[in-house]
């Protein structure tokens, strides 16, 4: 496995904030490598041999948890999970206790998901040991962000810079949303967020140059890439729009509606998928969506992180 | 307390408050009242005041004291210091406690279990509805007579308008004060700091000014309907200080205070996701400090008050949407703002001391303290002189930590006396 460049060690991933276009591409590039390895018969490399990652899930999501598990163990890195309803996290003991007691157990590396916005902040704040955002809060996740970038590239083989991304639907309420946003612009790509103005981001909270359109004919126009994200029923009892077919009216991603868009557009959706929602199906089938790459992606991604943030120097000097 | 107040001389000190200033005078105490000035003795204590300041003990119309309920995060015992210790010589204690202070015997037994502590007077706020509810108004004739001097259900707005009005013809028959916590439920939502750009960019759910204006609007609405007495706590925002302005213009019996936090922190505070610093309402902007700076100078503003809210570390240290709002501030309350607004020349001493003393005396309609003979020894020295370091480990609340800690501020209580008896004493 090649080394990556440069000598700087990242210690966290938790949002783009402190990264450069360098940085990523370093992560991207070790993704490549991961790629590789997970086509082989023998899907495994020692590179994290003695190291242990802990995941720490206040929120369910078994998709991301295991991804991130099997990213480590295929690195034969050794995994301890602390899950919401398992043993730890239940009973109140506080994120900051598991964070100590897990640190006593000589944890290498803490992957955290949690409702709260900063939860991760907040641990990388307690401990000197690699700590990685799996989602926090509406604010940020950014590994989501990193494979939809790497699934966008390996499908058109070129990178995003100078590229149109479209992301539909509840971008106030979507880390997927803000962490793509971030990325994609880090890279030197174009964003458009679109949705009605209630799920619309307020008081500039998306990164610089990131344009707002609630109309989504607009909004597609040029489009390279098209992220429609999963509508939360529950908005509806917000007030937030009038139903699920009122706002499938108005902002379904269909085939004729990307008529506007490139040639060669693509279709993301970080999944799980309300069909004939936010997504007409036999476009989410289709040749144009990337969905199931997305998945796949996953686990490379993962590990190139892991990789980085124990033992890589990932990043420009 | 069982011990007689002793006959105290307190030499060469400048005595002075919101309203007068006596120069530099031997000030002596008895029988729990000010004897007068520059008299012979003999004193059973002398305390050197020289480079100091004597003035009259401050009055805070907003704590959270916990007991009964919730003494892991203060009692009254530790309260009550820690409430003479930044100065104060009457505190009105907050009923969102468990159970709540809705019915008369729990007005009366903290009143007489305060009676014993060597600390701050007590002066019990009652709850506005039973159980904080917001739907069956508690007896306000029993609590007042039990000795409740304000209702409030503090914590939480009275959502129900209706239920307000009454609950104000009731008080303004009575003369008792309701103190109301305006925010608009539904418009404040599951919000955990102000919202704006900065929860924009942390991803924290916001909880917009305008919520905030709205329900002072409501509430000051209803004062002028009812003819009640009404004070909005903690304003924090220049919307709702334009309700509160226009309205007493008006002539509506309305008054506010503002809390030294949203005098002195925005919403920056939170970019490091320091759930020390979430209150509610919550600290605002650039913008907002200045106006409320500026009608706290203008004397727009009656009174500071506190909204000491004691918390555990452990709960405060939990995350952003967990961590419950409030800062234990009382120790440190009067030398920030002596730090904040008297060392820059924005306001002056004296105005100061009237927000901490006649101001909320007026407020909450009590006798304005004074100086002249006579009246009673609820006093504090404090030393301007010297900068002092916020060190938290040294705090009579039983919350020891502190946005502040290593602030380094002038302005802070040497002694406290509460009828003529020392309460506090700073080592
Ligand atoms: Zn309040």
């Amino acid at each position: 496995m090649s080394e990556p460049q440069g000598s700087k060690l990242i210690r966290t991933l938790l949002d783009f904030d402190r990264f450069t276009a360098d940085d990523v591409r370093a992560i991207l590039n070790t993704t490549d490598v991961m790629a590789q390895v997970l086509e082989r018969p023998v899907k495994k490399v020692p590179a994290l041999q003695g190291f242990t990652v802990a995941t720490l899930f206040y929120e369910d999501s078994t998709r991301t948890r295991l991804s991130f598990e099997r990213a480590a163990r295929a690195q034969s890195a050794d995994v301890m999970t602390f899950s919401k309803g398992g043993s730890s996290v239940s009973k109140g003991e506080s994120l900051r206790d598991t964070v100590a007691t897990l640190e006593a157990l000589a944890v290498d590396a803490f992957v955290v998901r949690h409702p709260s916005a900063g939860a991760a902040h907040q641990v990388a704040s307690w401990t000197d040991k690699a700590v990685i955002n799996a989602g926090d809060g509406r604010r940020a996740h950014p590994t989501q962000a990193l494979l939809d970038v790497a699934t966008y590239e390996r499908s058109v083989d070129a990178p995003v810079e100078g590229r149109k991304l479209v992301i539909v639907g509840d971008v106030a309420h979507s880390r997927v949303a803000r962490s793509n946003a971030a990325l994609w612009r880090l890279l030197g790509a174009d964003v458009t967020v679109c949705g009605p103005p209630t799920l619309m981001p307020q008081h500039g909270g998306l990164p610089e140059g990131v344009t707002v359109e609630t109309r989504l004919d607009r909004a597609l126009d040029g489009a390279h890439a098209v992220m429609a994200l999963r509508l939360q029923q529950e908005r509806m009892h917000e007030a937030r729009f009038a139903s699920p077919a009122a706002y499938a009216e108005q902002y379904q991603i269909t085939e004729a509606r990307l008529a506007g868009a490139q040639d060669d557009v693509k279709v993301l959706h970080p999944g799980p998928m309300n069909r004939g929602v936010e997504i007409d199906g036999r476009l989410a089938d289709g040749p144009q969506s990337l969905v199931t790459q997305q998945v796949a992606m996953g686990l490379p991604v993962r590990m190139a992180v892991l990789y980085h943030l124990l033992v890589g120097k990932g990043g420009s000097a | 307390m069982t011990t007689q107040p002793l006959r105290t001389a307190i030499r060469g000190v400048h005595v002075m408050n919101g309203t007068e200033d006596l120069g530099v005078r031997t000030a002596v105490l008895s029988d729990g009242r000010i004897e007068g000035y520059d008299l012979d003795g003999p004193f059973d204590v002398e305390v050197d005041g020289s480079g100091l300041v004597l003035t009259n003990a401050f009055i805070d119309p907003h704590v959270h004291l916990r007991e009964p309920g919730f003494e892991v995060k203060e009692d009254l015992a530790s309260g009550l210091r820690a409430a003479a210790a930044g100065g104060f010589g009457t505190v009105v204690s907050m009923a969102n406690t468990d159970p709540v202070i809705d019915n008369p015997e729990q007005v009366r037994g903290l009143l007489e279990k305060a009676a014993d502590i060597p600390g701050a007077r007590l002066r019990p706020a009652a709850s506005l509805t039973f159980g904080l509810k917001g739907e069956r108004l508690t007896d306000a004739a029993a609590l007042q007579e039990a000795g409740a001097v304000m209702l409030t259900d503090d914590g939480i707005p009275v959502a129900d308008s209706d239920v307000m009005r009454r609950a104000c013809e009731w008080a303004a028959d009575l003369g008792l004060v309701v103190q109301t916590h305006s925010e608009d439920p539904s418009l404040r939502g599951a919000g955990v700091m102000n919202e704006g750009a900065v929860s924009e960019r942390l991803g924290l759910p916001g909880n917009p000014r305008e919520a905030e204006a709205v329900m002072v609007f409501r509430d000051c609405q209803i004062a002028a309907m009812t003819g009640a007495r009404v004070h909005i706590a903690h304003v924090t925002c220049r919307q709702a200080l334009d309700v509160v302005r226009w309205f007493k213009a008006q002539g509506a019996p309305v008054t506010c205070e503002v809390t030294p936090q949203h005098l002195t922190l925005t919403d920056e505070a939170l970019a490091a996701f320091d759930p020390m610093v979430k209150v509610a309402p919550p600290l605002r902007t650039a913008g907002d400090v200045e106006a409320l700076t500026e009608a706290f100078v203008a004397g727009e503003v009656d009174c500071i008050g506190t909204d000491h809210a004691p918390h555990t570390l452990d709960e405060k240290r939990q995350d952003m949407l967990s961590a419950p709002f409030g800062i234990a501030n009382i120790e440190v309350a009067f030398p920030l703002l002596v730090e904040t607004l008297v060392q820059p020349g924005r306001m002056t001493l004296q105005a100061l001391l009237h927000r901490f003393q006649h101001g909320p005396a007026d407020v909450m309609g009590w006798d304005a303290p004074s100086l002249e003979p006579g009246s009673p020894a609820d006093l504090v020295l404090l030393n301007l002189n010297d900068a002092r370091t916020v060190e938290p480990h040294t705090f009579l609340s039983k919350a020891k930590f502190s946005p502040w800690e290593g602030d380094a501020l002038h302005g802070w209580p040497v002694q406290t006396w509460v009828g003529g008896r020392s309460v506090f004493e700073r080592g």
